[in-house]
């Protein structure tokens, strides 16, 4: 119930727009979001877009990992 | 990245010494990483983590599920709803029950799903709508836009008030993994209400690396002795979260009391949808169904020790029931039946 998965935006069609996930394509919502455009990222839960993730951001946690490590 | 594992496990286990940590999470998907990775193993005997109320079909009572029933029994509906939730008993029966004798039970991905059988059909179609804040903005945009013979039954429960609650609760816990995409909706700034019990919160994600990251920034807070709120999923949470699911949510629904399994009645937890979209509300809708509705025991589940696990009171093998009587093949009880509850988590990882 609270997994969301993160997917590619492939086509807008406003308040719809069509994800890849993982190679499954699926029609979700993404009105609750600003601005989203094909190539977006975005996090997906039951149908819903509920945030706009980038590939720097995915890359964040890395860094983090390296942060604690050197402390 | 196993060698980084075991430099941060040797880091928790230095600065926890001398110390009994126990850190609750509050995420069915927290616990399916921590048991499916066996993270428990990697702790230190002195820290313990537990696993919280947060799975939303296992804090479901029977009281909804009643009403749910006895809506289908007596009208002639589409009732339509998540998958597990169509699975969880009482007294011998489940939505799927219901689907086997013929009622129009349908399993939904999401209530957009919902909404499109509503748009093809003249039958009412009602979703039975359960989840916290992550799942409620799908629910609070479906519910302004979908035909009229769509209607929500709301058994959503607003998890951040009821935080309120474990903290008061029975056990002494010093810190909390707090839920990654409940977090994601209503932002960092949801779990400032709590800095005044100084206990440190650390939002985390949901790889194994992300909760072992969240408890280590847990035990390096207690400590120093610093009590802050820690953001471990940065790359979905902002401080603000998602502030058009939040206006939406509060356009469409308001708090009440809200009944929890195992842990009774929580001020400001229930989930009510407004006066202004009565029309989508099932039970205001069907009002004279529930008229006679009179909620029972369900005397199968009086071994039962689903709302123990969900306070983190006990594990699944201090219950009788787990993997005798109460199987994920015949579940008893909702911690059983949920790909989030502990007991179907524990039971399908062989913890225990």
């Amino acid at each position: 119930m609270c997994l969301a998965i993160p997917a590619e935006i492939v086509e807008v069609n406003w308040p719809y727009a069509v994800v890849d996930l993982n190679g499954a394509k699926r029609k979700v919502r993404v009105d609750l979001l600003d601005d989203v455009k094909p190539g977006d990222y975005v996090l997906i839960h039951v149908g819903l877009a509920i945030q706009k993730v980038s590939k720097k951001e995915v890359e964040e946690i890395e860094s983090l990992w390296q942060k604690i490590l050197e402390d | 990245m196993a060698e980084d594992i075991g430099r941060l496990t040797r880091k928790i286990e230095e600065i926890s010494e001398g110390r009994e940590i126990t850190l609750m999470h509050l995420c069915g998907t927290h616990e399916d990483t921590i048991s499916k990775y066996n993270l428990r193993s990697l702790m230190p005997e002195n820290v313990k983590l537990l696993s919280g109320p947060g799975c939303p079909v296992c804090i479901i009572p029977d009281t909804d599920l009643q009403k749910v029933f006895h809506l289908i029994e007596r009208k002639d509906v589409v009732l339509a709803t998540f998958g597990d939730m169509a699975r969880v008993p009482f007294e011998d029966r489940s939505l799927f029950y219901y689907r086997s004798r013929g009622k129009d039970v349908r399993v939904v991905y999401s209530v957009f799903d919902a909404v499109e059988i509503a748009e093809k059909t003249d039958k009412d179609v009602v979703f039975f709508g359960i989840g916290f804040e992550t799942t409620m903005p799908s629910i609070a945009v479906a519910i302004k836009d979908s035909p009229e013979n769509f209607y929500v039954y709301s058994a959503h429960r607003y998890f951040i008030p009821a935080m309120e609650a474990i903290i008061k609760g029975e056990l002494r816990i010093d810190g909390f993994i707090c839920p990654g995409h409940v977090s994601t909706i209503v932002g960092v700034k949801a779990y400032e209400r709590f800095l005044k019990y100084g206990i440190p919160m650390a939002i985390a994600g949901f790889e194994p690396q992300d909760v072992l990251l969240a408890t280590y920034m847990l035990v390096k807070a207690i400590n120093e002795g610093k009590p802050w709120i820690y953001n471990e999923y940065t790359r979905a949470v902002r401080y603000e979260g998602n502030v058009n699911a939040q206006r939406v949510m509060s356009e469409v629904f308001e708090a009440d009391d809200g009944e929890w399994r195992g842990l009774g009645i929580i001020p400001e937890t229930g989930v009510r949808i407004r006066k202004e979209f009565e029309d989508k509300d099932a039970e205001r809708v069907f009002e004279d169904v529930f008229e006679d509705f009179v909620p029972k025991e369900d005397k199968r589940k009086k071994h039962c020790r689903c709302g123990e696990v969900l306070k983190g009171l006990i594990t699944p093998k201090d219950c009788r029931l787990f993997m005798t009587a109460c199987t994920p093949r015949n579940p008893i009880g909702p911690c059983m039946v949920s790909f989030e509850g502990t007991c179907a988590i524990w039971a399908k990882y062989g913890v225990g």
